[in-house]
């Protein structure tokens, strides 16, 4: 099952790479890392969308909490959370078919970021369902780049019941 | 007080309290040689960047003090890299400080450059790179407090040559507080209540103590606990020493090489309360049929530890000497169960196992010297005071099976990583931090190779380390692997051109005896432990002889090939 782990670690050298290398050397799976600062510059918040069954997660959650440069682990899979990822995709943009990937990209609300004779970049936001529909609809126009954030995630402050 | 980071350095390992640094100079680290007489403390100058940290390493297993280290940048720091590894591997508390280029050199591929924090990362407990020499002292206070709490483990910091040579305002941290580091020692009472009642329904438990109990100093209350609740104990091979292996209610190591009489408890005890394990593959055998018939209690400092290979019925996180005496507290205030009789009839059932299955060998049809005869005797001349170190393999095992460790730290092995070459540096770390014990490294032939060099150490410390070889010619684990599961293939295993290791001895000014008769083990031995000198005995044993029992690797560990 895919988890989404939200990690405060402390804003130094190499512990991307801690972080990174525990889930290689361990055999962990990383579907996708997203990582900044927050507002204590001294700290960043990574957010890594992972798979696996529940004895590995929470393998894995022990194991980053076990890193002297982590500072917190969130499993966010079992709460309500705001999830976003940003992308930017590279479109092939011909005249003909150019009004109808606008129509799809404001159905979206994308932004178009850049334009050339051929070719559309757009950028839009939004979760995994959203990305994946409109990376699907894109496709047939032919999308020449695409570049992802990864999710970035917070837990919601209200936590509702189901 | 303005300081250079060398001095820094120096005068922090004082307040620390270190005793002796193992190392090696070089040019990255040669401002710390040049301050070095100054302090206190005693430098041993190894003859290989790894003989200093698996000699750190065996003076912090023996004394359970924090193991120092010293090298230089680029290959003295990778050669530091297996000694690490090993330490890790078994949760020693270590700190390594290697040296480093300038930092304006750092990345330029500079002479005698690596990466050594990116090359050690999976390795230590954490690690360090000190840009500004305002870092420093905080950082070797940071260093000393991770290698030594929670779970203990190496630490390295890695010091770039401008920082030895720059200067500061000496103020070294009192006390550390660091927000993602926050080890959980106090065991939960209400974990406690429920392995209080376990104990209480349980018919057959059985106590499983590994190298967590040495390291939290936590044997006196697990012997309180066996003795008082007549509950039979077995350990891993980190966890021998954790419990007097000449009680009754002890029967032996578990796992691929263990006894008949702990692999059957294991498989058939309706409580397995494990304290400090960490559930080792040489353990456990085929995981699905491990303790299958029993509630498992685990007790262990790390989180990480519990449910990585085992589920378990009871985690508790926590320190395991803490644990103990609060379970110590609850059973001992009731007084309404007759322990003694309670377990009598399983602890009968174990002996009756150990009886019809002893731990020996076949005496039959040899003229060649038994290796476990050789331990034996060790054991009897020693009567089980000596520290013993091993290499690994065949020796390593028979070491664990045939000697009975009395007392926690008198054993240091590569448990976890199985690390050839690593007793004999480790028996001289002890050595000094015991002057006054027989130290003794049971070697093979394979293994002695591995840091033979450091007998120049020993001679030049006149450190009385004892080498005991058990010399059968072969890599013997293997030679038995190949034997007993690659149709006799005996390829690269035999050890045809040995050296002759009295002679190699005496070329380094150390005493060397060879042994080829039976009748001439105990004599030879007694006298070799008898001299003040560092010392190679070279017993020729039976080249083929295989160490039994032994679980296959995946089977179950009742699937057990006997003598």
């Amino acid at each position: 099952m895919r988890h989404v782990l939200s990690i405060l670690v402390e804003n130094e050298p190499g512990v991307l790479s801690r972080v990174a290398g525990l889930f290689s050397g361990r055999g962990f799976n990383i579907e996708s890392l997203n990582v900044a600062p927050t507002l204590d510059a001294g700290v960043s918040r990574m957010t890594i969308c992972t798979k696996g069954d529940e004895q590995i997660i929470e393998q894995i959650i022990k194991q980053l909490r076990k890193l002297v440069t982590v500072i917190k682990v969130v499993d966010l899979t079992h709460q309500q959370a705001v999830e976003r990822e940003m992308v930017l995709i590279k479109v092939s943009a011909e005249d003909s078919r150019r009004a109808e990937i606008l129509r799809i990209a404001d159905i979206f609300r994308c932004k178009v970021v850049d334009v050339a004779a051929n070719e559309l970049t757009l950028e839009i936001t939004g979760d995994q369902g959203k990305i994946r529909a409109i990376i699907n609809l894109l496709q047939r126009f032919g999308i020449k780049e695409i570049a992802r954030t990864g999710t970035g995630a917070l837990r919601r402050s209200m936590q509702l019941e189901e | 007080m303005e300081l250079t980071g060398a001095q820094v350095l120096l005068e922090s390992l004082r307040r620390e309290g270190v005793e002796v640094v193992f190392g090696y100079p070089g040019g990255a680290t040669i401002d710390i040689y040049h301050e070095l007489p100054k302090y206190p403390f005693r430098h041993v100058l190894t003859r290989h960047e790894q003989g200093a940290v698996h000699a750190a390493d065996g003076y912090a297993r023996a004394s359970g003090k924090v193991g120092v280290c010293l090298v230089t940048s680029g290959p003295g720091a990778t050669n530091t890299v297996t000694g690490i590894a090993t330490a890790y591997m078994d949760s020693i508390p270590l700190v390594v400080f290697t040296g480093q280029v300038p930092t304006s050199l750092i990345g330029n591929d500079a002479f005698q450059e690596a990466d050594i924090v990116g090359i050690t990362r999976p390795c230590v407990k954490h690690n360090y790179l000190v840009k500004d020499i305002k870092d420093l002292a905080e950082t070797i206070k940071q260093a000393f407090y991770l290698a030594s709490t929670g779970r203990p483990g190496p630490v390295l910091v890695d010091l770039p040559k401008d920082v030895l040579q720059a200067t500061v305002e000496y103020a070294y941290p009192g006390e550390i507080h660091m927000r993602s580091y926050n080890p959980h020692y106090e065991p939960n009472s209400r974990q406690i209540q429920r392995v209080v009642d376990l104990m209480r329904f349980s018919r057959k438990p059985l106590l499983f103590v590994g190298g967590g109990v040495i390291g939290s100093n936590a044997s006196e209350d697990i012997l309180w606990m066996a003795k008082k609740l007549n509950i039979p104990v077995i350990g891993s091979l980190m966890g021998l020493g954790a419990f007097p292996g000449n009680e009754p209610l002890w029967f032996g190591m578990v796992g691929m090489h263990g006894t008949y009489a702990a692999n059957m408890a294991v498989n058939n005890a309706d409580l397995l309360l494990a304290v400090g394990v960490r559930f080792d593959d040489r353990v456990t055998g085929k995981l699905s049929s491990f303790a299958e018939k029993g509630k498992i209690v685990h007790i262990d400092i790390d989180p990480t530890s519990i449910r990585k290979n085992v589920s378990v019925d009871v985690p508790m996180v926590c320190d395991c000497r803490r644990a103990l005496k609060a379970l110590r507290n609850e059973l001992g205030k009731d007084t309404s169960i007759n322990w003694e009789e309670k377990h009598e009839e399983w602890v009968t059932k174990i002996r009756t196992w150990e009886k019809s299955q002893p731990m020996t060998y076949d005496t039959n049809g040899s003229s060649f010297i038994k290796p476990q005869m050789v331990i034996e005797t060790i054991y009897e001349l020693t009567k089980g005071r000596a520290i013993i170190a091993t290499e690994v393999g065949q020796n390593q095992m028979w070491a664990a099976q045939f000697y009975k460790y009395h007392k926690p730290r008198t054993l240091l092995t590569s448990g976890g990583l199985g690390t050839m070459g690593y007793g004999f540096p480790a028996a001289i770390g002890a050595q000094l931090a015991f002057p006054g014990s027989l130290v003794i490294d049971v070697a093979g032939d394979g293994s002695i190779q591995m840091n033979i060099q450091e007998l120049a150490t020993a001679v030049s410390y006149e450190l009385p380390v004892k080498i005991v070889i058990l010399n059968n010619g072969h890599l013997g684990m293997v030679r038995q692997w190949q034997e007993l599961f690659y149709n006799r293939n005996y390829c690269s295993t035999c050890l045809h051109k040995n050296p002759d290791f009295v002679a190699l001895a005496k070329a380094y000014g150390a005493q060397g005896y060879r042994i080829e008769k039976r009748d001439d083990v105990a004599p030879v031995l007694k006298e070799a432990f008898a001299t003040k000198e560092p010392t190679i005995v070279d017993v020729l044993v039976e080249p083929e002889e295989n160490v039994y029992p032994m679980v296959p690797a995946g089977a179950s560990l009742t699937d057990m090939l006997l003598v």
